[in-house]
């Protein structure tokens, strides 16, 4: 084991600083002395050495703390040496002796530190850069205060100026800086608790270094340090590469996920440096044509951590590798200008595994030298790998029985066919053996019938018979020659039976999806996608499914389930509201309350998220890998298809809206045109009469009295249309009603319209004994004086309007006749519809176009029906019947 | 016809006003205007007018208010002029005390026939025993005998009852309140069935046709109005 695998830093830096041989440089920065550097670094030290690391603490400045002097246990402490000053024995740190001990990490202390005068150097960051520059790593320490930039910042504000100070350069070449954070609360109380050493001077010179508002401002300003330092770092590389290379100023990071393990830690440490440093970023999963891919739970998790990214906000790609992944992530990274790449460590295999497998992340280290790489290692490195699925799959103990049975079979042929063939022949029956275990069982088990046909052959076949021992040279070579070719042959024939049952699987899943798709692209509501979505993953998972979408509280409810349920537990609920609000998966087999029953994830990306679709198993297992990915497709789709009825939902809205449109206009031309015709008759009329130079005859002035008289009526007419259908419109209009006589409502509204109808024929032929009707009679009169001022309006003069009535299977109908010209039959339905007039242009009688909507409105509220008929067979005339619902305790006598 | 009578207009629609002064002056009455509520009320003091013709929609006051403060010391007949009012309202302003209204806009035939019939009374308050003729319908009281086109009708006792309070009316609406309180007693006020069937036996005995109407004219949901003459 060497330093360079035991250490958590990415293999970059590594790889970089063991080129230039320089000691890695890590500080450990704070605010203030006491919120904890040298504990910090005593452990980061402990875990280095619990590694196998040859760790020196040269000088650590423990103060007395026990819990600090507890870590040193343990430690190679170097000796300090002791040196004379002004009559004193004063101790320092010996430089030579640690360059002599060369150890891999050296822990140095206080790294702002100033050396005795007559030391080697004046300051101990001196000292460091020496130990460095030998190639030993060095862990130290430092407060926030002695950075030099900072100094007189730090004077201000605290009134105290530290002359030990150490340039900022040290602090930006350092290969790591971990900021050692406490609240300002508790680093008081520390100080209380008398837990922190106070260095003279600081202690001399105030009181009031350690007040709140000093510690707070000096602890943002260590943050800013941290965090400036990164920012730098950017920008310098962004300047770096502006200059010479091809690329534009905006620069992008594209995270590539070709290891399993730490794939959604790539893409979340992408989306954070995407974020802090204002860039997209990309995130790409690469398909290889090498046969050897990986394995299922390897692909599903890749799998996840795509729709991870692109929930992120990534663009996300998948490319498609004829050769090495790491030339082909290279090359896509220089198309898309990217600037920095993010990769996973390939984690740790046996050397028989590594064999003709890429170390990607090695490569595009080696390869990409214009890009800055960061490659980040598993954080549960110790766990072991995923289960490989033919470990699991073919442990099944009737496969191996099949396998024996199927070697004795082979081995009994062979018998048989002994005296025909020679012996060196007999192994091909053997082989085919090995074949037909292979494709039937797979892998294992066809390995296991190898070595068995091995033994069989050897014993019974192979001279000396009977017996394990070889004789013959060639039999030996026959031996070892079936042993490898049935090996190699079972291998390829179970490969083949692998590959011919995953593309069954496909091709299931892919007739199951196009299903799926065909029916919730079919869905003509949200309503229909959601029961279609939630059938449809329950058959085709066998689990129970829910989708839920926000209810009124914003928090998500289900809407629709498989087996019906209206709720969920607490525990489950507050799962699926993660999952909406977060827009990732939560639930069992997540990262997120993985104690639910249930898992949830989102439908629909980013802010278009639509719905949480829930599964759950009846036996409590979680969802594989399989499915895993079978579901998300139709999440995918399910998401697809409510969007597409949002945006028709939105469409129809539109549509009702210019709807609204079209009436107002109507009405704005009914108003100014239609209720204006009669004013001119009006206004002519009057005008006449009132002309003292217009010398009328009697008849004439009466004429002219009747024009007025009659106009004035109809423009009456017209407003309370109007006014009717506002009320209709609103709501406002409730029938009261009460028994009343059809024939008595014709008669009355005839009466009242009398002088409209006086140049027609008006024909009442309602029975005399027609049961009541139940209805409000001052509007059904209304209607039928709306009906009959049409007919009079279509029917030619002289012409008669005929009014029926007749009750039959517990309604009463009533009928309007007129010798009109009718009504065509496409517009028979339409003309109930608001300002709708038969005819066009100057045809159209004057009129609001409102009568007969208003008629079926009143006559809706009652809950009849109106309709329109042609009166006559060539389809003259028009019949309009209201259906009205007789009244129950009608009392005749 | 009628006696010249004194007659209030109380609207605040100078047009309205002047179109029916004309007309009721044509008839030989004695018009005064008031333009409001207030001035309407002071000008009835003055002039105890015979009949007022209210609108409903004044400026000042309310048209049911001043109804109810005319009804405090005058039994004066009003006819209310009201934009159509809806059927409740109509019920509201006759219980108040109006006699007769009419919806805006109106024909001035109407209007004079309804205000004759609401004259009549001041001349010749219609005697027990007396005999009406209405077209060819002959109906005394004196011996409850009907007669159309001089042939005998029989009536019952209630039916007689009926039609002799729609047609000493004549012209003027019986509200439906009035004919069951009248003709049944006050216990059945809500008894409007009753009074639906004997109108319609009332309309086929005089050859009235409901269709068609001659005699017994309906005002929907509000009661019947007998022909005036």
């Amino acid at each position: 084991m060497t330093a360079t695998d035991l250490r958590p830093e990415p293999d970059a830096l590594l790889a970089q600083a063991r080129r230039e041989g320089r000691g890695r440089l890590k500080i450990f920065l704070g605010a203030a002395p006491g919120v904890g550097k040298t504990y910090a670094m005593l452990e980061a030290a402990r875990r280095l050495r619990a590694d196998g690391a040859d760790v020196v603490a040269a000088v650590v400045e423990t103060h007395g703390r026990a819990e600090t002097e507890a870590l040193l246990q343990g430690l190679d402490l170097l000796p300090k040496r002791a040196q004379f000053y002004r009559d004193r024995i004063l101790h320092e740190m010996d430089l030579e002796a640690l360059l002599e001990r060369r150890p891999q990490l050296a822990l140095i202390d206080e790294l702002a530190h100033s050396n005795i005068p007559g030391s080697r150097h004046d300051k101990r960051w001196q000292d460091v850069e020496e130990v460095l520059a030998a190639g030993i790593d060095v862990l130290t320490t430092m407060n926030v205060q002695h950075l030099e930039t900072l100094n007189d910042r730090v004077a201000r504000i605290s009134g105290v100026r530290v002359r030990e100070t150490v340039p900022d350069a040290v602090l930006d070449r350092a290969d790591e800086v971990e900021l050692v954070d406490l609240p300002t609360e508790e680093l008081i109380a520390r100080l209380r608790a008398g837990k922190v050493y106070v260095q003279d001077q600081i202690a001399r010179a105030v009181q009031n270094f350690f007040s709140k508002g000093n510690l707070t401002a000096l602890r943002e300003m260590a943050m800013r340090a941290a965090a400036d330092r990164v920012d730098a770092q950017l920008q310098e590389h962004m300047r770096a590469n502006a200059i010479g290379g091809p690329w534009p100023a905006q620069e992008r990071i594209l995270v590539a996920l070709t290891e399993s393990p730490v794939a959604r830690t790539l893409v979340r440490t992408a989306k954070r440096m995407a974020d802090r440093a204002r860039v997209d970023w990309i995130a790409v999963t690469v398909t290889s044509a090498t046969p050897s891919g990986l394995p299922e739970a390897d692909r599903d998790a890749l799998a996840q951590a795509l729709r991870l990214a692109d929930r992120l906000g990534a663009e996300v790609a998948t490319l498609h590798a004829a050769g090495p992944i790491a030339d082909e992530i290279l090359d896509y990274a220089r198309r898309r200008n990217v600037s920095r790449i993010l990769l996973g460590r390939a984690r740790p295999r046996p050397w028989w595994r590594r064999i003709g497998r890429e170390d990607v992340a090695r490569a595009v280290t080696n390869q990409g030298r214009d890009f800055e790489v960061t490659v980040v290692s598993d954080p549960d490195r110790g766990r072991s790998p995923a289960p490989i699925r033919v470990w699991s799959v073919d442990r099944d103990p009737r496969a191996y029985g099949k396998a024996t049975l199927t070697v004795l079979a082979a081995g009994l042929l062979a018998l048989a066919s002994d005296r025909i063939f020679p012996v060196t022949s007999l192994s091909l029956i053997f082989m085919t053996g090995v074949i037909v275990v292979a494709v039937r069982q797979g892998l294992w088990p066809s390995l296991y019938a190898s070595f068995l046909s091995f033994l069989t052959y050897n014993f019974f076949f192979t001279d000396p018979r009977n017996t394990f021992f070889v004789i013959r040279q060639d039999q030996i070579m026959t031996l070892v020659l079936f042993l490898v070719a049935s090996a190699l042959t079972g291998n390829l024939a179970a490969r083949l039976r692998d590959r011919a049952m995953a593309q069954r699987d496909i091709a299931m899943r892919t007739n199951l999806l196009y299903d799926f798709a065909r029916q919730v692209a079919g869905a003509g509501s949200s309503v229909a996608v959601l029961d279609a979505a939630t059938s449809h993953v329950s058959a085709a998972l066998g689990c129970d499914t829910v989708l839920m979408r926000p209810g009124p509280l914003g928090r998500p409810v289900i809407e629709a389930a498989e087996p019906a349920r209206d709720t969920l537990d607490l525990r489950d609920a507050s799962a699926a509201d993660y999952a909406w609000t977060h827009g990732e998966d939560a639930g069992r087999g997540s990262g997120t309350l993985p104690a639910s029953r249930w898992l949830f994830v989102p439908v629909g990306k980013g802010n278009k998220r639509q719905a949480v679709l829930g599964i759950a198993f009846p036996d409590g297992r979680s969802l594989a890998p399989m499915d895993r990915r079978l579901m998300d497709a139709m999440t995918d789709q399910i998401g697809v298809a409510l969007e597409r009825i949002a945006l028709q939902s939105d469409l129809e809205q539109a549509l009702v809206t210019s709807e609204a449109e079209r009436l107002r206009a109507a009405l704005l031309s009914s108003v100014s045109h239609d209720l204006r015709t009669p004013l001119v008759s009006i206004i002519g009329a009057a005008s006449s009469l009132a002309d003292p130079t217009l010398e009328l005859s009697a008849p004439a002035r009466a004429t002219m009295a009747e024009t007025i008289r009659e106009e004035g009526e109809r423009l009456d007419r017209y407003i309370q249309n109007l006014l009717d259908m506002t009320r209709l419109g609103h709501g406002a209009l409730v029938p009261k009603r009460v028994p009343a006589d059809l024939r008595e409502i014709a008669g009355s509204a005839r009466h009242r319209l009398r002088n409209a109808l006086s140049r027609h024929q008006i024909e009442v032929t309602v029975p005399v004994d027609i049961p009541t009707v139940l209805v409000d009679p001052l509007l059904i009169e209304q209607v039928v004086m709306n009906l009959l001022d049409n007919a009079a309006k279509y029917a030619p003069d002289g012409s008669s309007i005929h009014v029926t009535a007749h009750a039959e299977d517990g309604s009463a109908k009533l009928s309007v006749i007129d010798d009109g010209p009718g009504i065509p039959a496409d517009a028979r339905e339409k003309v109930f519809d608001m300002f709708y007039r038969v005819g066009e242009g100057d045809s159209q009688r004057a009129g609001t176009g409102l009568g007969l909507a208003i008629a079926r409105g009143i006559v809706e509220a009652h809950g009849g029906r109106i309709s329109a008929h042609a009166a006559k067979a060539e389809g003259r005339g028009t019949r309009m019947t209201l259906t009205l619902p007789l009244s129950a305790k009608d009392t005749p006598a | 016809m009628t006696l010249p009578a004194r007659i209030l207009i109380i609207d605040d629609e100078a047009p309205i006003r002047r179109f029916l002064r004309v007309a009721l002056e044509a008839e030989g009455h004695h018009v005064t205007e008031a333009a409001s509520g207030r001035a309407g009320i002071e000008a009835a003091v003055m002039i105890t007018p015979e009949a007022v013709i209210l609108d409903l929609g004044l400026p000042d006051i309310d048209g049911f208010e001043v109804l109810a403060r005319l009804r405090d010391w005058s039994q004066v007949p009003v006819l209310v002029l009201s934009v159509r009012a809806s059927e409740g309202d109509k019920v509201a302003l006759l219980d108040a005390g109006a006699q007769d209204y009419m919806t805006k806009p109106f024909s001035i035939g109407e209007l004079l026939a309804r205000l004759r019939g609401l004259l009549r009374d001041r001349a010749t308050a219609t005697p027990q025993g007396a005999v009406l003729h209405v077209a060819d319908l002959t109906i005394d009281a004196a011996t409850r005998s009907v007669l159309k086109a001089g042939s005998a009708i029989h009536l019952t006792r209630k039916e007689f009852d009926l039609l002799w309070l729609l047609a000493s009316n004549a012209g003027r609406l019986v509200t439906q309140g009035m004919a069951l309180e009248q003709v049944w007693g006050p216990a059945h006020l809500e008894d409007s069935q009753y009074l639906r069937v004997f109108i319609r036996q009332l309309r086929a005995k005089i050859g009235d046709d409901a269709g068609n109407p001659k005699f017994i004219f309906t005002e929907a949901g509000v009661g019947y109005r007998f022909a005036s003459g």
